[in-house]
């Protein structure tokens, strides 16, 4: 896996990433703003929602319980399965058993956590994403980079030429064309299918129901057209009633897209049952993978994120890096938690410093999640050794010791002043100069005043007569 | 926010004057007692202060972090009336931060309660606390105000800086894009992460210097001490000035 500040190297290089984030995040957000201030109540909606949220995963394993009477009260197969392994395992043994050869897929960030595309194919089985942005990221051998918005990081020009490669038609940048080239491609893979998977925005404990939200209509061909359907849930995805869904589906809407509520709300409850449409089985997956790991700890408030994105598109990192630079399948500010969360802190550390703690994520969360204190506590667990160089531990140390002692802490600064105004010798450094290199690297450094503000002061006084 | 009382305008009032200003910027303290002298405020000046500990804080340096806390806790304990913080990061940080810092130590946390109730951050004393909005300055300049994020989303004060602004004779104060996206400070992030900081930083001037303005106008010398690095860089004539600088100008 490449270093985290490699991929950021690349992102910043990419001019078409900066031009294409730029363009797709602005209208996001100022669609956001729009949408909630349609919305009566929504500070009070967001209050009641959080609740709601710690309310359920306070008490996770009883709801989960819960859920899985309810969902076999319906008819559906319950699995459950503890990590990427077990889970992938799981539907490739599903598949199996029914012979099937061709899968269609409805976007699940959490088939993207596990892999679950390479396991199926690796079984001897074709997979073919049918949301027009995993399908096109399919098409390119990438891996989304925006929760909601896989391919965020692409022009349409970026689209025109993929098209134009791959399936071998006249290249267009006209998102409609492109669309309707999609659209054909994929009406025939719906009909070929012998199994859909998808993932869930919720799970309804009181009713046993799957709620998927979409635009697009295929994750209901998914659904209802193939003979078996797979359903994955993470068992963070957990909401108690109807009437909660409710709240959810007015806030995951106008966050993510700044709809007042998605094209298509679908409700899965169960298989068809003789003559009605729908799929013969219904097999819901219900995945950890990390996550019962995170309850009750320090980052257990990540687990409430109904996956919006809208902390992406206020971040102005993610702004300028993209999804891919975040190194897993969830990026921003919500990723830089989530994935040390599940994945661990040692091979993730980077994450929870790439940010300036600025606050907009917090702001727009809907389910106000304090993103902010959680990247700061990463900080604060993450190993001294690897969060900072053997000069910064050195340097925070002795800064410790010395701003508690006034004398020393004043000799001191005094004394860094006068240094870094003879390296400067006139009022900026523009050289890389040892410790400070880094700040150097993109703008100059302004040497210290003369007089320091305190001895200002003091010569006041001292005129002033005081 | 939580309840501060409000102390007597005429009072004493502390002045804690941050470490970048004491070192880098020492004409942004003398302007914040320039103002509070005008209003019949006297201002003393704890000499024994020390920095606030944020930089250590934001690192994850936890321990340390305490230490530092502990002592400038001690040193401002030991002073009266309210105390004025030019800066809505450090202000963010005694204020909200230290309660979070010590909320299993009891007695430390009585004392933090005792402080951060005096703590103002200064367009918010002035505002706030004495009502005043209309300073006597006069600045031929056109400006723009650059919300630090720790100041409008920490201590949530968004309106003040920009009223003392608007009452600036002469000054006219201009709109750019996206005034509140983070400048790519961040403190030790600047250093951690160059790069993305300073393509923050580029994205920021950019869009200042598409609104043709003199200067920046901010409450945080963090922002400003790294805007004005990157300015003086491209060799811009933008200038940064502190909120206290502005208010200061053009009065005898």
């Amino acid at each position: 896996m490449s270093h985290f500040s490699d991929r950021v190297d690349k992102a910043l290089a990419d001019d078409n990433l900066s031009e294409a984030l730029k363009k797709a995040t602005s209208q996001l957000v100022s669609r956001r703003s729009t949408a909630f201030s349609s919305l009566e109540d929504a500070e009070n909606l967001r209050d009641i929602a959080r609740n709601t949220k710690m309310k359920i995963l306070h008490n996770l394993e009883d709801n989960l319980l819960k859920f899985e009477k309810s969902l076999q009260k319906n008819g559906s197969h319950v699995h459950w399965a503890k990590d990427a392994e077990e889970a992938n395992n799981v539907v490739i043994e599903i598949a199996q058993k029914q012979a099937v050869k061709k899968i269609v897929k409805s976007k699940s960030m959490l088939s993207e956590e596990i892999h679950l595309n390479t396991a199926l194919i690796k079984a001897g089985m074709q997979v073919v994403e049918t949301d027009l942005g995993e399908y096109i990221v399919q098409l390119a051998g990438d891996k989304p980079s925006h929760i909601i918005a896989p391919i965020i990081h692409m022009t349409r020009e970026d689209v025109g030429n993929l098209m134009h490669d791959r399936l071998s038609v006249p290249f267009s940048d006209e998102p409609e064309v492109l669309t309707r080239i999609a659209r054909r491609k994929l009406r025939q893979e719906f009909l070929d299918a012998d199994m859909g998977i998808t993932g869930a925005n919720f799970g309804v404990v009181e009713t046993g129901s799957i709620c998927l939200v979409t635009n697009e209509g295929n994750a209901r061909m998914v659904t209802t057209l193939p003979k078996i359907h797979v359903v994955l849930i993470g068992i963070e995805k957990l909401v108690a009633t109807f009437e909660d869904l409710n709240r959810f589906l007015k806030l995951l809407a106008r966050s993510a897209t700044g709809q007042k509520l998605s094209v298509y709300t679908s409700i899965i409850q169960g298989p068809g049952k003789g003559t009605e449409t729908g799929p013969e089985e219904v097999h819901v997956v219900l995945v950890d993978n990390g996550r019962s790991g995170m309850l009750g700890g320090d980052l257990a408030e990540s687990l409430a994120c109904i996956r919006c994105g809208a902390c992406l598109n206020v971040c102005p990192i993610y702004k300028n890096i993209g999804g891919h630079a975040y190194g897993d399948t969830y990026a921003g500010p919500i990723g830089s938690i989530i994935t040390p969360g599940l994945r661990g802190l040692a091979q993730w550390h980077e994450l929870p410093a790439a940010s300036t703690l600025c606050g907009a994520c917090k702001e727009v969360c809907p389910i106000r999640i304090d993103i902010p204190k959680m990247l700061l506590k990463l900080r604060q667990v993450t190993p001294p050794k690897v969060k900072a160089s053997i000069s910064l531990r050195m340097a925070i140390k002795c800064f410790a010791v010395i701003a508690g002692i006034p004398k020393v802490y004043k000799g001191f600064t005094a004394f860094g002043s006068r240094l870094l105004r003879f390296l400067g010798s006139k009022s900026w450094l523009t050289n890389n100069i040892p410790l400070l290199d880094r700040w150097t690297k993109v703008r100059d450094f302004k040497t210290p005043a003369k007089k320091s503000f305190q001895r200002m002061w003091q010569e006041k006084i001292a005129k002033d007569g005081k | 926010m939580m309840d501060q009382s409000l102390p007597d305008k005429a009072a004493t009032v502390q002045l804690f004057h941050t470490c970048l200003i004491n070192e880098f910027y020492p004409e942004v303290g003398m302007a914040v007692v320039h103002i509070l002298e005008r209003l019949g405020i006297r201002v003393e000046v704890p000499l024994d202060q020390t920095c606030c500990g944020q930089p250590a804080y934001n690192s994850g340096f936890l321990e340390e972090t305490k230490k530092v806390a502990v002592k400038n806790l001690e040193v401002l304990s030991s002073t009266e009336g309210a105390i004025i913080i030019p800066s809505g990061s450090c202000g963010d940080m005694i204020i909200h931060q230290y309660r979070i810092l010590f909320a299993e130590n009891p007695d430390l946390l009585k004392k933090v309660d005792k402080v951060s109730r005096r703590c103002y951050e200064f367009s918010q004393f002035l505002v706030d606390v004495l009502g005043i909005t209309d300073l006597g300055a006069r600045l031929k300049a056109r400006g723009a105000y650059h919300p630090s994020c720790h100041l409008l989303r920490g201590l949530k004060i968004k309106d003040q800086p920009k009223i003392l602004l608007e009452n600036i004779a002469e000054l006219e104060m201009v709109e750019f894009e996206d005034p509140e996206e983070c400048c790519g400070f961040g403190g030790m992030f600047s250093i951690k992460n160059p790069e993305i900081s300073g393509r923050m930083m580029d994205n920021k001037i950019s869009n200042l210097q598409a609104s043709k303005v003199d200067m920046v106008i901010s409450c945080d010398m963090g922002c400003l001490m790294h805007l004005e690095g990157g300015l003086h860089r491209k060799g811009s004539q933008i200038r940064v000035r502190h909120l206290a600088q502005v208010l200061d100008s053009g009065v005898d």
